[in-house]
């Protein structure tokens, strides 16, 4: 089974928040919506749901038209960013709602119910009531009540948004073996770029209510069709910096020269932007081959394993990301070097046009 | 201004009479410096608010002491400790301006005018106020608002300490490490002991000088961030500082070896031998230790998944029933399931009842 | 979303048209009727246009005196009885318990009162004031108080309004605590952390926190007072003389002393047209109120 959005557009009071989007999902993949508050992810997943007629487009299921029947004709579930569950149930007639609705035999909602227990591992917690499970324990009940209902495509809206990182952590492992294991059409959507590298999979890049880029989610990672791609897949924020090429040298804006080594070789003159993530940005000096900048420390952030540097060069703002516990003082200036051979280069229509072990 | 100490401090809600191990907080001893940027770091239930509560006096403690530069403080009240509070909601008086709102406990205290407008400027210039001052602070957005609860906590100069409990919560994720370094700077300006608790690991490592971590009402390490994720003084630290956390698996240990699934891994620093009974395990962070192919002396382990954040790759592997997170080096592809693990002597811990143990170099 | 137009719902909402129609609308078309005409019994009307509103507002006039003198007092007493019963209904709650069992006993014997029928609170004041069998009445004169509600005119007063502040400042008390209990504890922490006095604490958290309620408690404590008839009737019966008559005494007097109907029915217009405006003005008041409160912010 597969499901299609076909220029689907969506208008509320005026205000497009969807605009013409395209989408495929076949069965047995998850597909990550990327983007920012507000990109359109919500919206796409209540138009894939049928709580939402489009304004314009179809939708097919199959390559049947279902753009106008309604949410209860289709097999969807959905897992929301808060814990939806029924408080007064215990956790085992949470997960056994669905079946009881769809009115299956007893030995059949037993079985299913502690196959979905096990797989998000809530075995211990059956005949406890959802108030007396941590957050993660929560979620987990709602996704398994998601997973056993046996719907074709399952939506999650950012669900693990309200939960403590460490939590965030260790379901964010176990995503991907509960998906392999359902074989349901999964959508998922997140504002976190680390969140759907880990996932794996597709990624449907989202931009104010526009598909920017869809594909496989490493691809789109390493090979960002644009600037703004590159942009809503990285964080911290992606460093940018303009540059201009000529007689085989480059000028960075902010007054630093070197030779067009590395992946700016093969440039036709004339202008550029260089986009490079967090940790292709590295704080050293002297290093053959890379090109140095003079900035200045504003904020040093600590996570536990790694260490963003804020840095303020030439007026822009660029973060660099360090292994380990590292701490500058706010003011500290420093060399923070760019290799040649690690940046995305964009045109003056910021689109790609050369990348880190692209051909 | 003020250092301050914690004297056998131990709270709980249940009475004196409770059993120890229901205490909300078991009995502390520590020294907080005066000027000092600290951060009370844990998940929920640990013990933090406590802690915190007991400083500003919301509580009063089953048992020990706290003194305030030696002045033993703990029967006062709140009002006469002398400390200000930034809570976790925006708390601000409607009928005041945000101007008055800053001024508030400086009014409050008799101060001079003259003072009192030159601190509430200058506190307003440091958190970007100054615009708004002359405003009804109700009509603001919340983070603007948290903003005024942080300034009136600030606005003293001659309070003991400044105690921060949660207080991003309500802050837009990308408003929060703005407001994060705003308050670093802040500490700097301004020269006052402030405490700062917090479930967040980011929040703690970037504002403080000094972590505390607290699990299960007791404090587990207080050291600095980078202490914290060299040499965690307990396993609990290791696994919650750091993503993803830090490998811990049982192992027996003497001398200068541990030996894991049968297999030996050499230790910096000589652990002699370890007192029976107690559960002894190693700890070592994803960062020191890597993959590589399958050869003999390295442990063998078999990949179950890759986790590839863009930046790094980490791998999952399983030996026997341990598993373990491990560093994927740039460009190292894995011929088929089974991989080496390579240790780096230098940062394998050993830990006893899930307390470091201190080796002999 | 287009909306279908359906006719037929007009049918449904019917019997509530038929139902206002004959409990509001026909009587209150009557009572406009009777306001143009003069009687004197046997079912016989004369026709006299606007003739009693002008005699009601003109304080000449025996209808027009009696009327403006008994709003006059109506004015007086609502005025009173606000002035006491807010003031000590938002002491009442201040100094009531914030947690514990105690509060629900509070909140009991605060609830006692309000629990109690108008004409009921009026019989036990009537016999708890009199001089020769009432506790309150036997007291104050055996201490050397004259006091004596059906000959002295202050003490009639005095007795009916501290009569209607032991039966509402619960209802008062009762809305402020509701006010108070909606402010967070970090509010008290933060103003006890700013050094703020118990005053300061009152006029820069729990007053503002309470003005809502307090509105609310205003307007149906006004709207109350103003059309008090049971416990004054009961205790004084408007008595002595007339310095107890108010405006629903007086409109009773008229309709059914003196079956004067088209009087009564102009003053009884004129009453509801008071109460109306006064209502208006209130209902304008608290959504303004409203208005300056923050749009709160979604999500967190």
């Amino acid at each position: 089974m597969s499901v299609t959005l076909e220029h689907v557009t969506r208008t509320v009071d005026g205000i497009p928040t969807i605009r013409d989007v395209s989408l495929t999902l076949e069965r047995g993949t998850l597909s990550v919506l990327l983007g920012p508050t507000l990109s359109g992810k919500t919206s796409i997943m209540r138009l894939l749901a049928g709580l939402d007629k489009p304004a314009s487009g179809r939708v097919l299921v199959d390559d049947k038209d279902v753009t106008g029947a309604d949410v209860r004709q289709r097999s969807v579930a959905m897992v929301y960013q808060q814990f939806i569950n029924y408080p007064s149930l215990t956790v085992y007639e949470n997960i056994a709602s669905p079946l009881r609705v769809q009115g299956r035999p007893r030995e059949e909602i037993d079985r299913r119910v502690q196959e979905a227990a096990k797989l998000l591992r809530l075995e211990p917690f059956l005949k406890r009531t959802p108030l007396q499970l941590s957050g993660g324990q929560q979620q987990r009940t709602a996704i398994a009540r998601a997973l056993v209902k046996g719907a074709d495509l399952v939506l999650l809206d950012e669900p693990l948004a309200n939960l403590d990182y460490k939590l965030r952590e260790e379901l964010r492992a176990e995503l991907p073996r509960i998906f392999e294991a359902s074989g349901a059409i999964f959508v998922y959507a997140t504002t976190e770029p680390s969140e759907a590298l880990l996932l794996g999979g597709d990624t449907v890049c989202m931009w104010q209510g526009e598909v920017l880029q869809a594909g496989n989610t490493s691809k789109v990672y390493r090979q960002p069709d644009t600037l703004r791609v590159a942009q809503v897949f990285s964080d911290p924020p992606l460093n940018i910096v303009g540059i201009e090429k000529k007689n085989g040298q480059v000028a960075y804006a902010g007054g630093i020269q070197a030779p067009a080594t590395g992946l700016y070789a093969s440039l036709a003159d004339g202008p550029y932007r260089v986009g490079f993530r967090a940790h292709q940005l590295e704080v050293a000096n002297g290093i053959a081959g890379r090109h140095a900048f003079h900035a200045t420390v504003t904020v040093t952030e600590i996570t536990g394993s790694e260490s963003f540097v804020h840095l303020n060069r030439d007026a822009s703002n660029w973060v660099a990301v360090l292994q380990g516990v590292h701490e500058y003082e706010p003011g500290h200036v420093l060399d923070a070097v760019l290799d040649p051979n690690n940046v995305f280069v964009f045109d003056a229509a910021d689109r790609l046009v050369a990348a880190p072990g692209r051909a | 201004m003020a250092r301050i100490d914690l004297v056998d401090l131990a709270h709980s809600y249940g009475g004196n009479a409770a059993p120890p191990e229901s205490f909300a907080l078991k009995p502390v001893t520590m020294t907080w410096r005066q000027g000092g940027a600290y951060a009370l770091l844990g998940p929920s239930g640990c013990g933090k608010t406590t802690l915190l509560n007991l400083i500003s006096g919301i509580v009063t403690p089953s048992r020990g002491k706290i003194l305030f530069d030696g002045a033993d403080i703990t029967p006062l009240s709140t009002q006469k400790r002398n400390i200000a509070q930034v809570f976790q909601f925006p708390v601000i008086y409607d009928t005041m301006t945000v101007g008055q709102n800053l001024a508030f406990p400086l009014k409050n205290r008799g101060v001079p005018k003259a003072e009192v407008d030159a601190r509430v400027k200058q506190i307003a210039d440091l958190l970007d106020l100054t615009p708004y001052l002359g405003r009804k602070a109700t009509r603001l957005t919340a983070d603007a608002k948290q903003k005024i609860s942080l300034g009136r906590g600030l606005v003293r100069s001659d309070v003991a300490a400044v105690l921060f409990d949660e207080p991003l919560t309500v802050i837009d994720p990308e408003l929060k490490w703005q407001l994060r370094s705003k308050l670093k700077a802040l500490h700097r300006e301004l020269d006052l002991t402030m405490i700062y608790v917090t479930h967040d690991q980011t929040e703690a490592l970037t504002f403080a000088d000094t972590v505390v971590v607290m699990h299960d009402g007791r404090v587990v390490q207080s050291g600095t961030p980078a202490e914290l994720f060299d040499k965690p003084a307990h396993t609990f630290v290791g696994y919650f500082i750091g993503s993803p956390g830090m490998n811990i698996v049982p192992a027996a240990v003497s001398g200068h070896e541990a030996r894991v699934d049968g297999h030996t891994i050499g230790l910096h620093r000589n652990y002699g031998v370890l007192p029976a009974g107690t559960k002894i395990e190693i700890g070592v962070r994803p960062e020191f230790l890597h993959v590589a192919a399958p050869a003999s002396g390295l442990l063998s382990a078999m990949i179950e998944r890759i986790d590839d954040l863009g930046r790094a790759r980490f791998a999952r592997v399983r030996v026997g029933d341990e598993k373990f997170s491990a560093r994927m080096p740039p460009g190292f592809s894995v011929p088929d399931n089974m991989v080496g693990l390579v240790f780096d002597p230098a940062h394998v811990h050993v830990y006893a009842d899930s307390r470091l143990v201190e080796g002999v170099a | 979303m287009d909306k279908t137009i359906n006719q037929k719902a007009w049918f449904l909402v019917l019997p509530v048209f038929a139902v206002v129609a004959f409990s509001a609308i026909l009587p209150l078309m009557t009572v406009v009727n009777y306001s143009m005409q003069d009687t004197f019994g046997n079912n016989q009307f004369f026709w006299n246009g606007v003739g009693w509103f002008k005699e009601l507002l003109d304080p000449s006039t025996d209808l027009g005196g009696r009327f403006l003198a008994s709003l006059g007092r109506n004015l007086l007493f609502s005025a009173i009885i606000l002035a006491i019963e807010v003031p000590l209904g938002i002491v009442v709650a201040l100094s009531m318990p914030r947690e514990g069992w105690t509060v629900a006993v509070c909140l009991v014997i605060l609830a006692l009162p309000l629990l109690i029928p108008w004409n009921v609170v009026g019989t036990i004041w009537q016999i708890f004031g009199r001089p020769d069998i009432g506790l309150l009445g036997y007291t104050l004169n055996t201490l050397g108080i004259d006091y004596n509600y059906v000959s002295n005119e202050f003490d009639a007063w005095a007795t009916v309004i501290v009569m209607d502040v032991w039966h509402w400042t619960s209802l008062v008390a009762l809305l402020c605590y509701a006010g108070l209990k909606s402010i967070p504890d970090a509010y008290y922490q933060a103003a006890q952390i700013d050094g703020a006095s118990r005053w300061a604490v009152f006029k820069a958290i729990q007053l503002p926190k309470m003005n809502r309620v307090l509105l609310i408690a205003v307007l149906l404590r006004f709207m109350d007072s103003f059309m008090i008839y049971t416990e004054p009737f009961v205790v004084t019966g408007g008595g002595p003389g007339n310095s107890t008559t108010f405006v629903s005494i007086e409109l009773v007097k008229i309709a059914l002393g003196q079956f004067d109907l088209g009087k009564a029915a102009a003053l009884s217009l004129v009453y509801n047209l008071i109460i109306l405006i006064v209502c208006w003005v209130f209902y304008t008041v608290m959504t303004n109120a409203g208005v300056e409160r923050p749009a709160k912010k979604g999500g967190a």
